[in-house]
C-alpha cells in the first residue's frame, strides 16, 4: 500500500506549484479575469513549453503517459492558484473526445497542436433544457450530400468564445433524450451560421451561448460513427469531473488553511477568534470534508488508472462527495472571515466563488450520488 | 389562542391589496420581484408613497405618524407587500435610528428627525461597526471629545450600508476617556455626512455590487446637541435598537413568497422526461426547507403576539435572525440548483431595464448564484448568527 507520488510526478507537482506561487499571485489573477480574453496566452505557451498540455495524453498519442494521478496533481494546484487558463475545457474535456473519439488522422492533426498550446478547443455539449443528461441533446445535424447542416443552440459552452474549434453533440438519430443517435462533430469556430455570445462567469472564467443556424459541416469533420459519441463523451466527462474534484480539492486545501491562520491573528474580545471552541470545532470539520475529499479523489483517480469498468461510478462518488465538502468549507470560509470574507479584495472570497460553481458544473451532488446509486 | 382573521383585518387585507395594485409603480414592482437591486430615488418614490398614505412607518407608535398597527395588521401587511412585489422600506431611518430618537430622544430631536425621516427626507446610513470591532462591537475605537458646546470625533467606521446615499449617520462613540472595552464610555450621536472631514470610500462586494462603505471621521464636529440622551448610556440605546432590527431580519413573507417563485420556476425546468419540482430529491429539499419556514412563521407570530401584549422584543429574537438567514441562504441554493448551468453566467445588469445588450439564459434566475454570493452576508450582518447563538446562550439559557 503506497500513496506517494513517483518522482516524475513530485517533480511535476513542484513545477506547477512553483509557477503558481512565483508568477500566478492573486493580483495578476485579478487583472488576467478583467482582460480581453480572460487568460494569458503567454501562460498558456509556458504551459504547452513545460509539457503540462500533455499530462492527459497517452505516450502513443505523444503525451505524458495520460495518467488521471498525473492529471489529478496538476488540477490540485491550479486549484490552489484558482488558474483560469482552459486548461480543463479545451485541453481535458476536449482533448479526451479526440484521444478516444477520433480517427488516428485526425488525432494526427490535432492533438500535436493541442499540446503544443497552437490550438484551443471547447465542447459544446450542454443545452437550455438539457441540465445534467447528456443524452439530452436536441441540437440536430441532417446529412446532406458531403455535409451536415447542424442547427440549434448549446449553453454555457466552456472556453466557447476563445476556441479555434468547437466540438459539437448533435442528434443525428433518435428522440431528444434517447442515448443513441449522438453524434459528434468538431465545427470551425468562425464559419457562417455559427453565433457566439461570450461572457465571463461568476468564478472569472469565461464562456459563451453557441447559436447554430444552418451551419454546413463536413462529413468528414465527424469524430467518430455517426449516432455512437455517447459513451466517449461520458469517458471525456469523467475524466473532466475528476479533474474539476482535484481543482476543488486543492482550492479546499488553500481556503481551509488560510481560515485557520486568519482565526489565529484575528482578535475580538481581548483573544484570537481562532480560541473560541464553538469556531475550532467548524474548522475541524473544514478539516475533515477536506481529507474526506482528497481520500474520495484518490480513490476515482485509482480507479479511472486501473481501467476496471468502476470509474464511471467512482468518478460520480468523487463528485457528489468533493461537491458537499466544497458547499461546507466554501461556506464556512467566508462565514469565519465574517464581513471582510464578503468583499472582493479578499482572496478567499474568489475561491468561494470558483468552489461555488464546481458544486454544479458536470453535474450536481444530487445528481451523481444518483447516478452512483445506478439511477 | 385563535389564529382566524377577524373581519375587520379581512378588511384591513383588502385595503392593503387595493392600495398595492393601485399605487406600487410597475417599474419598482418588476425589480423587487425579480430581485434587482433598486437605486435611491426608486426607494425615495415609493417611501413617498407609504408617507402619503399614512402607512411609511409601520413600527412607530400613532403620535409620531406611524400606523399604530396591531401585529396582526403589521403581519398583514409584510405578506401583502411581499406578494406584491412591494420593497421593504430602507431601515436606517425607520426601523433602526428613530426607534432611538422617539423613545430617548428630546422633545426637541424628536420634533426635528422623526417628520424628515417620516417623509423619507433624509437618507440615514448606520455608523457601529469597525475595522476592529465587529463582533466585538463594544471594543470600539472612534472617539468624540468634548470641546465647549462640540464634540470632536475621529475615527473609522465601516460595513456602513448605502453610505453613499446617506444624509446622516447614526454613530456610537467612545465619550468619556479611551480606554477599550468600557461600555459606559460609549454615546450614541447623529452626525450630518456633508462634514468636510467626513470621507466616505466605497467596499467591492463578492457578488461585485458597491453596497457597502467605509465613513472616515477627521476632526469632524459634531454639536453636543445631536446626542441622544445622556452621554455614556449609547450601548443600552443600541441594543435596544439592534434588538428591533432582529425582528425584522426573519424575512418570513419575503421567504414565503420567494418559496412559491422558486416552486414556479422548478415546475418549469425541464429534468430529463419530467420537471425539476418532481425531482424527489429537489422536491424534497424545498420542502424541508418549506416545513422549516413555516416553524419560523409561527415562531415569529409567537414574538410578534408577546411584543402586543407590552413586552419589548427579547433575546429570543435571535431565533428569528438565525433561522431567517439559513432559511433565506438555503432558498439561494435551491435557486442555484434550479439554474443548473445557467447560474453560471455574469452578466452584470442584464436584468435592469436599460439594459441593451443581448440577455444570456432563461430569465432572473441566471443572476441566482450571484445572490447566493451576495446573501452570504446575511449570517455575518446585524451580529453575525455565532453572536446571536451566544446572546441566546447567555440571556435566555443562563449559561
Amino acid at each position: 500500500m503506497d500513496f506517494s507520488y513517483s518522482e516524475e510526478q513530485q517533480m511535476l507537482q513542484n513545477s506547477v506549484s512553483k509557477f503558481i506561487q512565483q508568477d500566478y499571485d492573486f493580483d495578476r489573477r485579478c487583472k488576467l479575469v478583467a482582460s480581453d480574453i480572460g487568460f494569458s496566452q503567454e501562460n498558456w505557451q509556458l504551459f504547452a513549453e513545460l509539457g503540462w498540455l500533455m499530462v492527459p495524453f497517452k505516450a502513443e498519442d505523444g503525451g505524458l503517459g495520460g495518467s488521471a494521478i498525473d492529471l489529478m496533481v496538476v488540477m490540485e494546484e491550479f486549484g490552489r492558484g484558482l488558474v483560469v487558463e482552459p486548461f480543463l475545457a479545451s485541453v481535458v474535456l476536449s482533448g479526451s473526445l479526440i484521444a478516444n473519439g477520433a480517427s488516428e488522422s485526425q488525432k494526427r492533426e490535432l492533438l500535436g497542436l493541442l499540446m503544443d498550446g497552437q490550438l484551443q478547443l471547447a465542447f459544446a455539449f450542454a443545452e437550455p433544457q438539457s441540465r445534467y443528461n447528456l443524452a439530452d441533446v436536441a441540437t440536430t445535424a441532417v446529412r446532406e450530400g458531403d455535409n451536415y447542416i447542424l442547427n440549434g443552440h448549446k449553453a454555457v459552452v466552456l472556453n466557447g468564445e476563445g476556441a479555434d474549434k468547437l466540438l459539437v453533440a448533435v442528434r443525428t438519430g433518435g428522440s431528444q433524450i434517447d442515448g443513441n443517435g449522438i453524434t459528434l462533430l468538431l465545427v470551425e469556430a468562425n464559419v457562417e451560421g455559427v453565433h457566439r455570445q461570450g461572457y465571463t462567469t461568476v468564478d472569472g472564467h469565461r464562456a459563451a451561448e453557441v447559436k447554430f443556424r444552418n451551419v454546413k459541416v463536413p462529413v468528414a469533420n465527424r469524430v467518430g460513427e455517426e449516432g455512437t459519441a455517447l459513451p466517449v463523451i461520458e469517458r471525456a466527462m469523467d475524466w473532466a469531473t475528476l479533474a474539476l474534484c482535484a481543482e476543488a480539492v486543492g482550492a479546499m486545501d488553500k481556503i481551509y488553511k488560510k481560515t485557520i491562520e486568519y482565526t489565529k491573528t484575528r482578535e475580538q474580545f481581548g483573544v484570537a477568534i481562532g480560541k473560541f471552541q464553538a469556531l475550532q470545532h467548524r474548522m475541524v470539520d473544514m478539516f475533515t470534508e477536506y481529507e474526506q475529499a482528497r481520500s474520495i479523489l484518490l480513490m476515482a483517480a485509482l480507479q479511472l488508472d486501473s481501467n476496471k469498468g468502476m470509474a464511471p461510478k467512482a468518478v460520480s462518488a468523487a463528485k457528489s462527495r468533493t461537491g458537499k465538502a466544497a458547499r461546507l468549507i466554501g461556506q464556512e470560509a467566508i462565514q469565519l472571515h465574517g464581513g471582510i470574507g464578503v468583499t472582493e479584495e479578499l482572496d478567499v472570497s474568489h475561491y468561494f466563488k470558483r468552489l461555488t460553481t464546481i458544486q454544479y458544473l458536470f453535474g450536481s451532488s444530487d445528481f451523481h450520488t444518483l447516478r452512483f446509486a445506478g439511477h | 389562542m385563535n389564529i382566524d382573521f377577524s373581519s375587520e383585518e379581512l378588511a384591513f387585507q383588502q385595503a392593503v391589496q387595493k392600495f398595492l395594485q393601485e399605487k406600487l409603480p410597475a417599474d419598482i414592482r418588476e425589480w423587487t420581484l425579480k430581485e434587482i437591486p433598486l437605486g435611491k430615488e426608486d426607494f425615495v418614490r415609493w417611501q413617498k408613497i407609504l408617507y402619503e398614505q399614512g402607512w411609511a412607518a409601520t413600527n412607530w407608535p400613532v403620535e409620531h405618524g406611524g400606523t399604530g398597527w396591531t401585529p396582526t395588521q403589521k403581519y398583514i401587511w409584510a405578506n401583502e407587500c411581499a406578494n406584491f412585489g412591494a420593497p421593504d422600506v430602507i431601515p436606517f431611518g425607520f426601523k433602526m435610528v428613530a426607534p432611538v430618537i422617539f423613545t430617548y430622544g428630546s422633545e426637541e430631536q424628536k420634533q426635528r428627525f422623526l417628520p424628515d425621516i417620516l417623509e423619507s427626507n433624509v437618507w440615514w446610513c448606520q455608523g457601529y461597526s469597525e475595522p476592529n470591532a465587529g463582533s466585538d462591537l463594544a471594543s470600539l475605537k472612534t472617539t468624540a471629545v468634548r470641546d465647549g458646546d462640540e464634540y470632536i470625533v475621529n475615527g473609522t467606521k465601516t460595513w456602513t450600508t448605502l453610505g453613499q446615499y446617506a444624509d446622516w449617520i447614526f454613530c456610537l462613540v467612545r465619550t468619556g476617556g479611551t480606554e477599550v472595552k468600557n461600555q459606559a464610555a460609549i454615546s450614541f450621536l447623529l452626525i450630518e455626512m456633508n462634514h468636510p472631514g467626513i470621507t466616505v470610500s466605497p467596499i467591492m462586494t463578492l457578488g461585485g455590487h458597491h453596497e457597502v462603505n467605509e465613513v472616515h471621521f477627521n476632526n469632524v464636529r459634531v454639536p453636543v446637541g445631536n446626542r441622544i440622551g445622556e452621554e455614556g448610556q449609547g450601548w443600552t440605546y443600541a441594543k435596544v435598537l439592534l434588538t428591533h432590527e432582529r425582528t425584522g431580519i426573519a424575512r418570513v413573507a419575503s421567504s414565503k413568497k420567494r418559496l412559491k417563485t422558486l416552486k414556479k420556476l422548478a415546475s418549469e425546468t425541464c429534468d430529463g422526461d419530467a420537471n425539476l419540482l418532481e425531482n424527489p430529491a429537489f422536491s424534497q429539499k424545498l420542502a424541508e426547507v418549506e416545513i422549516d419556514l413555516l416553524a419560523l412563521e409561527y415562531t415569529e407570530l409567537r414574538a410578534l403576539a408577546a411584543v402586543s401584549t407590552g413586552q419589548a422584543p427579547g433575546p429570543e429574537s435571535s431565533i428569528l435572525k438565525i433561522k431567517g438567514t439559513e432559511i433565506a441562504q438555503q432558498l439561494d441554493e435551491l435557486y442555484m440548483e434550479t439554474a443548473g448551468y445557467y447560474g453560471m453566467p455574469f452578466v452584470s445588469n442584464q436584468f435592469t431595464s436599460d439594459f441593451d445588450g443581448e440577455r444570456v439564459g432563461p430569465g432572473v434566475i441566471t443572476s441566482s448564484v450571484p445572490r447566493y454570493i451576495n446573501n452570504r452576508k446575511a449570517s455575518i450582518y446585524g451580529g453575525s448568527n455565532e453572536i446571536q447563538k451566544n446572546i441566546i446562550s447567555k440571556w435566555v439559557l443562563g449559561l
